[in-house]
């Protein structure tokens, strides 16, 4: 069984698109539920990425509202309402911030490297709170948006919009799928086993490290683009540590063996909170808690162990 | 063979503050040798390594390596040029299986060529990685997890990612330190043979002289921080000073 070895993927996220085209006809609230989890989930797939390389990314929730911001700001400031040109340009302004950024971060490691990118989404949260133009905490409503120049009626904009999900969520598997499988994907487990001796081997760990970010941030960009499209409103807590710290308990919870895992994960996140909330009003963030503590101690390399377990006997 | 040295040290110097840990370092390692390096423990033989891998950066003094100066180089750079090493305690990815550190070792000696993008498990890979590892005697463990493996197949596989790329240069940081006496000698002639046979410059540290007999068609002997003997092994091994201050004991 190696650890590296991605090349199922493609199996895997026929399932998922399999999955998510039954899921249409899932009742409205439960599928609306999904369409967020799977832009959630794919911030979470982000985190997965760099934590392939060891380190866990506390601040995610960066990339996941700048991408939401930039889809909102472009929409409401300038007009511009096309998916087709908004979604890009999330992933776009994702791309470039986590290229800056990477710049710096990729010399980090461990806790310093948590620390960091917690601190770096914090002061976007600190400006934006105090951003009296954008709405301040409350951020602001982004309007409905048109596809290819079509904007479809309010009947079937949901379906419109789960679609459009559905569609990049599966191509952003397919192109995380492909990253994974390549070497800088490859070489993230021994940048995080034994940095030393990748240097002596000649590669450079920091660049492994830096287009894990990258790739990482344009997951995440694409995640908030999503949002924003989804529920048609953006905020500051888009970027705050709580929210990061949701995506960082799904890839934990979800595990590291495949693409489609923290997506999947993200969703049954979202349906315990749901039940639970609708069960235990005053208790749901404790069974939450107990279902973190059950994974971990049961299943330490995720809900994913369990598939992969299976495919091994 | 060409006369033209592979790797030059010219009168290299390394000090941490007042501690001089090597001075007057002058080597010239030719093409297709196998040279023995002994010394006793802070001779100054790892800091000599780590030196001409990029590893610590002389004080002073200059490498050249195919003529082209090295000084100061990062591990990785050395790398790049032809100049792989060993470690005294295996260097390896311990969760990984065999096969995977050795594809690790194929894509990153690629990095600069395409390795990063290019599909890292491919079936030519996987075939060329099974190769290296038979060269090795490797094979039969490509599919364990290196962490379960016991110390001496670690440091061959260690040795045997150094080798991966034909390194011009290879550096075995004493390759038999944990592995028990009646296995250092097969376990020496399972790693020297294939590296011989790509016509690598072979240099290692060793402790035990009859390995250094045995393998060495030249010995340079290290006494605190200084080369005391360079030449051919049986002469080295010979020398009073080296006999008293190196070898120790066996003079008496």
């Amino acid at each position: 069984m190696m650890k590296t070895d991605f090349r199922k993927e493609p199996l895997y996220i026929a399932v998922l698109a399999g999955l998510l085209c039954l899921a249409f006809f899932l009742p409205s609230w439960m599928r609306f539920l999904l369409q967020t989890a799977l832009a959630g989930g794919l911030v979470s797939l982000g985190v997965v990425v760099q934590m392939r390389a060891g380190l866990v990314n506390f601040g995610q929730g960066l990339y996941y509202c700048l991408g939401g911001y930039a889809v909102g700001m472009l929409a409401v400031k300038l007009g511009i309402t096309e998916t087709v040109i908004l979604l890009p340009a999330a992933v776009i302004v994702a791309v470039i911030a986590g290229g800056t950024l990477g710049l710096l971060l990729s010399r980090y490691r461990e806790i310093f490297y948590a620390m960091l990118s917690l601190a770096v989404s914090m002061i976007l949260y600190g400006l934006l709170v105090k951003a009296a133009s954008l709405g301040s905490t409350d951020g602001f409503n982004v309007p409905p948006l048109s596809l290819f120049g079509w904007t479809p009626d309010r009947a079937i904009h949901g379906d419109v919009n789960y679609i459009v999900t559905v569609v990049l969520v599966v191509l952003a598997c397919i192109a995380t799928a492909r990253y994974l499988m390549s070497g800088a994907g490859m070489l993230c487990e021994a940048v995080a086993e034994n940095e030393i001796r990748l240097q002596y081997l000649g590669a450079s760990p920091r660049r492994v490290v830096f287009i894990s970010i990258v790739v990482a941030a344009a997951l995440s960009g694409l995640g908030g683009g999503l949002y924003a499209m989804s529920i048609n409103h953006v905020d500051p807590l888009m970027t705050n540590w709580t929210t990061s710290g949701g995506f960082v308990f799904v890839a934990l919870l979800a595990g590291r063996g495949s693409t489609i895992a923290p997506v999947l994960g993200f969703f049954l996140l979202e349906l315990v909170r749901t039940v639970a909330l609708d069960v235990a009003p005053n208790a749901w963030q404790l069974i939450l808690g107990l279902v973190m503590l059950a994974v971990i101690l049961l299943l330490p390399d995720g809900l994913w162990s369990l598939i992969s377990r299976r495919a091994k006997s | 063979m060409t006369n033209e040295p592979l790797l030059v040290t010219d009168n290299i110097e390394k000090r941490f503050g007042g501690v001089v840990a090597a001075q007057e370092i002058s080597i010239s390692l030719f093409r297709g040798e196998t040279v023995a390096v002994i010394g006793s423990n802070g001779a100054g033989k790892t800091t000599f390594v780590n030196m001409v891998t990029g590893y610590l950066k002389p004080s002073s003094g200059q490498i050249l390596f195919k003529g082209r100066d090295i000084t100061g180089m990062s591990p990785q750079d050395t790398a790049r040029i032809g100049i792989r090493r060993s470690f005294q305690i295996s260097q390896i990815f311990p969760q990984l299986t065999v096969l995977e550190n050795i594809m690790i070792a194929d894509i990153a000696a690629l990095e600069g060529k395409g390795g990063l993008s290019a599909r890292a498990i491919k079936s030519d890979r996987i075939h060329a990685a099974h190769a290296s590892l038979a060269r090795f005697d490797l094979d039969k463990f490509a599919t364990s997890d290196v962490g379960t493996l016991p110390q001496g197949v670690k440091k061959k596989l260690d040795i045997a990612m150094a080798a991966i790329d034909d390194p011009a240069l290879i550096l075995l940081d004493e390759p038999t330190s944990g592995v028990s006496v009646d296995e250092k000698i097969s376990m020496m002639e399972s790693v020297i043979e294939p590296l011989k046979g790509d016509d690598a410059t072979v240099m290692f540290i060793e402790h035990d002289m009859d390995i250094v007999t045995r393998f060495a068609e030249r010995t340079v002997a290290f006494y605190e921080g200084t080369i005391l003997a360079d030449g051919p092994t049986a002469d080295v091994l010979k020398n009073n000073k080296v006999r008293e201050y190196v070898i120790g004991g066996v003079h008496a």
